[in-house]
């Protein structure tokens, strides 16, 4: 059983030690061992290219994550005042949003916002010479459509497992009905929404498939991954590789411990 | 007056929701349906039309959707395989005070990207890797890459952290005063392990399968990585039929056909599972 589990986390994990191996690697061709070097971390960091993929998909990710934190985190509030019909239908909505995979998600903006532009954009040239067109601001649309699901099932979660009475103390002692919320349920619901920030985030960050049909003329990181595994690697994409992957492992462990202390502290 | 400031507070914490959960979920989704009765438009794109014969050549794209309707039940399967004993050992086995950091450990690579971790096995699954070793060792002219076996070894690596924790977290539930009952009525290990434990996991089972089957239907990075073209899935379809050929209603008829499939087959599977796990609960109180 134990050598199972050990054979298991070394399937898991070897894939990902050969990519960060790989990016010291002095040679330029895979699965070649040529020595130690850093050479491939210093061209990836003065290519221009990964940097401008870099900055747009850093943009992308905060942005999704902090509108998807925010409405998210609303709905969830939301939701735990109505019932009947609409409470259904934003639970239909949710699982929805969840369950459509990515590429019909971005197939579906795509086409939307193409043909919304063709319809308004004679008239909008004609009056102010402006054209709308693809680009980050739709693949965070997209983004955010899945996150606010997200987030609203974390942040749900947590108040459906929070002290009622903590909110009538509240009351009983003259709070304000925001005051009740910024001092009791806020921190509170913190732990969920800081999760689901990070989780959105992450999610943005990785994402292939919604970018690769709606981020129009931008390119994000793993568009530019992609285009460069298809072409034959260049050794670049292990070292950038080796700092995203570090990257998002760090962000999950930041997540996880959020997550766990918040669980101590709600009871 | 005060219901009414009440029910405008509602209002304004579940408007911003319903705009995009409108304009860019359901507005788009009956834009993909429209489409997929157009016609191409000479340059590529869509040309108004009323037309089902997208759906009816359906079967031009017969091998995506084939590939996809036999790999993915088949991945799922596999992998549920391989995750049960991880969960099982994680849940029962393992020490209760790293059980957690244990969990999360299988977790993690499936937040972190799929791209690196599927051309990670591009390299060991390629010429240079696996096949070469298997050379040293006497057995030559293996191709892995680029077959359905790929596909498959990729889709376990890639779920297998998907598939865990729900299972996971069935197993922990469960009563272990039961497995002692068992095991003193007189069952062997075997039997408890059958007629205890597998049932009562079953609703983590199907979860987790449901989860993943959801995700390899529609995915497009693993068959593209993994089979080189040669086994594609319906995503692979889609790709081409709007990015490459530019046919967009036929591309739009395969989302719905897609979209239409999984929700079916959903259906069912929680329709089937549903009735299992209730008539198992039943017979065992």
């Amino acid at each position: 059983m134990r050598i199972y589990a050990i054979l298991i986390y070394i399937f898991l994990y070897a894939p990902i030690a050969l990519i960060v191996g790989f990016s010291f690697n002095a040679g330029k061709y895979a699965m070649d061992w040529q020595g130690f070097s850093v050479e491939w971390y210093a061209k990836a960091f003065s290519n221009p290219l990964i940097m401008e993929a870099l900055r747009t998909s850093v943009f992308i990710a905060f942005s999704t994550a902090l509108l998807s934190a925010i409405i998210g985190t609303l709905t969830a509030l939301g939701l735990e005042r109505v019932s009947g019909w609409l409470r259904t239908a934003f639970d239909a909505l949710i699982y929805v949003a969840i369950m459509v995979p990515g590429i019909v998600i971005g197939i579906s903006t795509l086409i939307a916002f193409v043909s919304f532009f063709d319809l308004v954009n004679p008239w909008l040239t004609s009056a102010w010479s402006i054209k709308l067109e693809m680009g980050a601001w739709a693949v965070i649309a997209a983004h955010v459509l899945f996150n606010i699901a997200v987030v609203a099932l974390l942040v749900r979660a947590r108040l459906q497992g929070m002290d009622r009475s903590l909110v009538e103390a509240s009351e009983d002692l003259y709070a304000t009905p925001l005051g009740t919320f910024r001092q009791v349920v806020l921190p509170l619901l913190a732990p969920a929404i800081l999760a689901g920030f990070l989780l959105a985030f992450t999610f943005s960050f990785e994402d292939f498939i919604i970018a690769y049909f709606v981020a129009g003329p931008n390119t994000t990181l793993p568009i530019y991954v992609f285009s460069s595994i298809r072409r034959g690697v260049t050794p670049e994409i292990n070292a950038v590789g080796t700092v995203v992957l570090m990257t998002s492992f760090a962000l999950l462990i930041v997540a996880q411990l959020i997550l766990q202390r918040g669980q101590k502290t709600a009871r | 007056m005060k219901e009414r400031r009440s029910r405008a507070l509602t209002a304004a914490l579940l408007a911003p929701a319903a705009m995009f959960f409108v304009f860019l979920l359901l507005v788009p989704l009956v834009v993909v349906l429209v489409f997929s009765f157009g016609v191409r438009g000479p340059a590529g794109g869509y040309q108004a039309g009323f037309t089902f014969d997208n759906y009816l050549n359906l079967a031009a794209r017969g091998k995506a959707f084939y590939n996809t309707l036999t790999l993915a039940p088949l991945a799922t399967l596999l992998t549920a395989l391989f995750a049960f004993p991880m969960a099982y050992f994680l849940a029962l086995k393992a020490n209760p005070k790293y059980r957690v950091a244990l969990l999360v450990l299988v977790m993690a690579p499936f937040w972190t990207s799929q791209l690196l971790r599927y051309y990670a096995w591009i390299m060991l699954l390629g010429n240079k890797g696996i096949p070469s070793w298997l050379a040293w060792i006497g057995i030559h002219d293996v191709r892995i890459i680029n077959t359905p076996v790929a596909v498959l070894i990729g889709a376990v690596y890639g779920f297998l952290p998907l598939m865990v924790p729900p299972i996971y977290v069935s197993l922990e539930k469960l009563d272990k005063r039961l497995l002692e009952a068992s095991a003193d009525l007189g069952a062997t290990p075997v039997r408890t392990f059958f007629q205890v434990t597998l049932p009562l996991a079953l609703p983590g089972v199907a979860m987790g399968s449901m989860l993943v089957f959801i995700l390899l239907m529609g995915d497009y990075i693993l068959p593209q990585f993994l089979g080189g073209g040669k086994v594609f899935f319906i995503g692979n379809a889609l790709v081409d039929l709007f990015l490459q050929s530019r046919n967009w209603p036929f591309g739009a008829a395969v989302s719905v056909a897609l979209v239409a499939i999984m929700f079916v087959t959903i259906y069912f599977y929680m329709r089937f599972v549903l009735s299992k796990t209730d008539t198992r609960r039943a017979a065992l109180v």
